[in-house]
């Protein structure tokens, strides 16, 4: 009788202990925590897809299963992102009509540096992307921007990505209240649902990655910006990391917003960031 | 501007297998552009692959096939080091030409 009540108390006892270190953890997820976010983002991909080495995330669909790995392998071999490599090594080479060149806008001369994209800029208080970087890079040179979308811009982001290959994404949050609100901001856009689908970036690339739609499969939202710009048979060329969120937008029927509107920047700095450690491995090809 | 061709081509010593990837935007013209004006045809007609004076490859092709076009094939015979010629006609009597060697 005696013995029953101990274990009685100690039962209870045990449950205010669940209860504590239950609670802990929902408090601490009040205040954001970039750096536990990208923990808990890479473990629940890392356990959907246990056959998938954490690394192998930024191939996208082609790490989803071996039929479609050795499909990748076939077309690395001869990359349909080999033309647009090349004109954009050219052009990354060529000057200015002002005598200056890319390599006068970046660090290392633009080389080797595409894990470092995008930054939070302190004096701008904004997220500032590879691709909006360029182009500032020409107008400050007196040159006409590019479209976001493709062609040029995909060929210059793709020559920086291809230099980088291999170096793990290192996106910083400096502590700066403005910094941890862009990448939050960010974090708001991959999760709310829009369009007429009522889609959000997660339905597709957190819940159901591996998973098809029509044709294609899923690509993990984990590793999807390392492979960027990306040579997409469907679209028949090249696209950049702005055409592949005006697009999702489009098809989820809701209306994009312009190329590198605050929200795409954040979202990118978002996802950038929860990738951290993986490899770029850009340019890319996809079905 | 640099050669639309790109060729690989590996002797195993019975056979050489080539890998082709040629860039041209292959208009079957049935497509309009955003303004709904139709794009005039324009694709390749005819890709050769030549080894040792002699045609290894023939294809005749129309406006089925895709944009930036690959190919893959192997034939019996072909040395490491000799030379492999690769040439496309299209219908607006445009081509390009280069040469391989093979590894």
């Amino acid at each position: 009788m005696r013995s029953a009540i101990h274990s009685a108390s100690a039962a209870v006892a045990l449950a205010a202990a669940v209860a504590i270190t239950a609670v802990t953890p929902a408090a601490a997820a009040e205040t954001p925590d970039p750096a536990a976010d990208a923990r808990a983002f890479q473990k629940f991909f890392t356990e959907k897809f246990p056959k998938v080495k954490l690394q192998d995330f930024v191939n996208g669909p082609y790490s989803m299963n071996a039929d479609m790995h050795r499909q990748w392998e076939e077309k690395e071999q001869f990359p349909p992102y080999d033309f647009s490599l090349e004109a954009g090594k050219e052009m990354f080479a060529k000057p200015f009509k002002n005598g200056k060149s890319y390599a006068d806008c970046f660090p290392n001369q633009g080389i080797g540096i595409r894990q470092n994209y995008p930054y939070f800029d302190e004096k701008e208080g904004k997220v500032v992307t590879l691709e909006l970087a360029l182009n500032r890079c020409r107008e400050a040179n007196g040159e006409a921007p590019f479209s976001y979308l493709k062609d040029e811009m995909a060929a210059l982001t793709a020559y920086m990505a291809f230099t980088s290959r291999g170096k793990p994404f290192d996106i910083k949050i400096p502590n700066d209240p403005r910094a941890l609100e862009a990448y939050e901001n960010g974090k708001r856009y991959f999760y709310t649902r829009r369009g007429q689908l009522n889609f959000s970036c997660a339905s597709c690339h957190v819940q159901n990655p591996g998973e098809r739609i029509r044709a294609e499969v899923l690509a993990p939202a984990l590793g999807i910006l390392n492979a960027m710009p990306i040579y997409r048979s469907e679209w028949g060329g090249m696209g950049t990391i702005s055409r592949r969120f005006t697009t999702c937008n489009s098809q989820i029927r809701g209306v994009p917003l312009e190329p590198q509107a605050d929200e795409y920047r954040d979202v990118e700095y978002y996802l950038s960031y929860l990738s951290n450690g993986l490899p770029i491995s850009g340019p890319g090809a996809r079905p | 501007m640099s050669s639309t061709i790109r060729v690989r081509a590996t002797s195993s010593g019975e056979t050489t297998e080539v890998q082709a990837l040629i860039q041209h935007p292959m208009d079957s013209g049935f497509v309009r552009d955003p303004k709904g004006e139709p794009i005039p045809p324009h694709f390749i007609q005819q890709l050769t692959f030549e080894y040792d004076g002699k045609n290894v490859f023939v294809a005749d092709w129309g406006p089925a096939v895709s944009k930036d076009p690959y190919v893959k094939f192997s034939f019996k015979g072909g040395k490491k080091g000799d030379d492999l010629k690769i040439s496309w006609v299209d219908n607006k009597g445009a081509s390009d030409a280069t040469t391989a060697k093979i590894q």
